[in-house]
């Protein structure tokens, strides 16, 4: 088993790569975890993991300047149903477009666009960066057993912009900042968070392992 | 419910922690790393390393410092310290730190906060300002940009500079008072507000925490969205618990996972 995370020339790949090995450490098969550029380990990879910070336009550009990696994450999860995790950016490529400095096509798994943030509150900032609760509106394997709602555990956020879904049903978690801001997508076998699993302590690395324990 | 972030902050000097961290049994209280493996299990919001390192050929120190610190502990990480090219910033954040803090190099070329950001995200860009009082003549205070520790003045005003390195694309603000940093006095109240309230970007307020009282005012009247200390949480003064749970009873929105 192996879990391919894409290597498209964004930052936070070391602290995501470390996270899921940490997280695969835990579980009684543990599943091999590869960094890649190579679209062939992604197609016959068990899972695909898309990691992302940046702007939207940018990340897009390194996605497709690895050669046939967006036919090879394509096939392995929309055609061979494969177990998909976008973190952030990497969860705002799953939109239809993104709308951040200027419109960009998105990889068009989740109908919506990727607009900024607007807190009706004026006081509170953007970047919505640190520490929020979730609202779970639906539930996911990836969630069970997570302590989640006002009262539950705290992911950690740092974004301006957010996927502004077109059908609720894919939503299944949000967060609230002067509004709701969108947490959590999923759909058919891909998964999607806004903020980072793998700067949210305890709480992220559980995350994680649910991912890697589901067999949707 | 959105939170207020508390931020301990590690002074680390050629790859070892400056004056050592000793609130828990460490092993080696002057390795960077098991402090911020510590404080990762004590709930700290994020952490930062501020890299003192004086010498060139030294740098690499604080690289391997970030890699093993993003091997053990799975929360933000900021790193400030000699930043000066978009190369410093690219290898910063391949070792693992989630946001890097530019402070000279913004002074001496504003420019680079924006190359900087267009390239990485506006969010992992944060600017640290030192300012100091200054006192005028027959006019208000103001509060002016000083470099190299505080021994420079370079006439700037902290509140325009403020608002134009945000202009320029700083994702953040990391607020110290020159005045009160060392002091245990509190934080300069008054600056905190004056630059939290001109830009529209989190604002962390440091230098001068003394006691928990100090991190409280420095978000309710200093409107600071995060506050960072560094005494007072090393030496065991205070606990990042204790911390969190005396600016609760104050009534702050605070995280208290562990």
């Amino acid at each position: 088993m192996s879990v391919a995370i894409i290597d498209y020339g964004s930052g936070n790949l070391h602290s995501a790569a470390k996270a899921f090995e940490r997280a695969a450490r835990g579980m009684e098969n543990p599943e091999k975890i590869v960094v890649t550029r190579d679209p062939d380990i992604v197609f016959r990879a068990d899972r695909v993991v898309l990691p992302g910070v940046g702007a939207f336009a940018d990340c897009r550009k390194g996605l497709d300047s690895l050669d046939g990696m967006v036919q090879a994450m394509t096939e392995a999860v929309r055609d061979k149903a494969r177990p998909f995790f976008g973190i952030c950016v990497g969860m705002q490529l799953m939109a239809t477009r993104g709308k951040e400095y200027v419109t960009t096509p998105g990889l068009d798994w989740i109908s919506g666009d990727v607009e900024k943030i607007a807190p009706r509150d004026e006081n509170l900032k953007i970047p919505h960066m640190g520490w929020n609760t979730l609202e779970p509106l639906r539930e996911h394997p990836v969630l069970e057993r997570l302590p989640l709602g006002d009262k539950g555990r705290h992911a950690y956020f740092v974004h301006s912009y957010h996927l502004n879904a077109t059908n609720d049903a894919d939503v299944i978690a949000r967060a609230d900042y002067g509004g709701p801001v969108t947490a959590i997508v999923a759909k058919d076998t891909a998964i999607g968070t806004q903020f980072h699993p793998e700067k949210s302590q305890r709480f992220g690395l559980a995350l994680i392992s649910n991912f890697l324990k589901w067999k949707p | 419910m959105f939170k207020v972030r508390v931020i301990p902050c590690l002074d680390v000097k050629d790859g070892r922690v400056v004056k050592g961290v000793n609130f828990v049994d460490l092993r080696d209280a002057g390795d960077p790393v098991e402090a911020a493996i510590a404080y990762d299990a004590a709930g700290a919001d994020e952490l930062t390393f501020l890299d003192i390192t004086a010498t060139h050929e030294n740098r690499g120190t604080i690289l391997d410092v970030v890699r093993r610190t993003a091997e053990a502990c799975f929360m933000p990480v900021t790193v400030g310290g000699g930043v000066r090219t978009v190369d410093d910033i690219r290898t910063l954040l391949r070792a693992g730190a989630d946001k890097v803090s530019i402070n000279s190099a913004a002074v001496s070329r504003r420019e680079f906060v924006k190359e900087a950001a267009e390239k990485f995200g506006d969010q992992c860009i944060v600017v640290a300002i030192d300012a100091k009082r200054v006192t005028r003549a027959g006019g208000s205070d103001r509060w002016e940009i000083f470099t190299h520790g505080g021994r420079n003045s370079t006439g700037i005003d902290a509140v325009e500079f403020a608002q134009e390195v945000v202009s320029l694309g700083a994702g953040e603000i990391l607020l110290t008072s020159m005045d009160r940093d060392g002091t245990r006095q509190g934080f300069d109240i008054e600056l905190t507000r004056r630059i939290a309230d001109s830009v529209p970007v989190p604002v962390i307020a440091s230098g001068g925490v003394g006691n928990l009282d100090h991190l409280v005012a420095g978000v309710r009247d200093g409107h600071a969205s995060a506050v960072l200390a560094a005494s007072i949480f090393h030496f065991g003064e205070f606990s990042i618990q204790q911390a969190k749970e005396h600016m609760v009873r104050a009534g702050l929105p605070m995280r208290l996972d562990l």
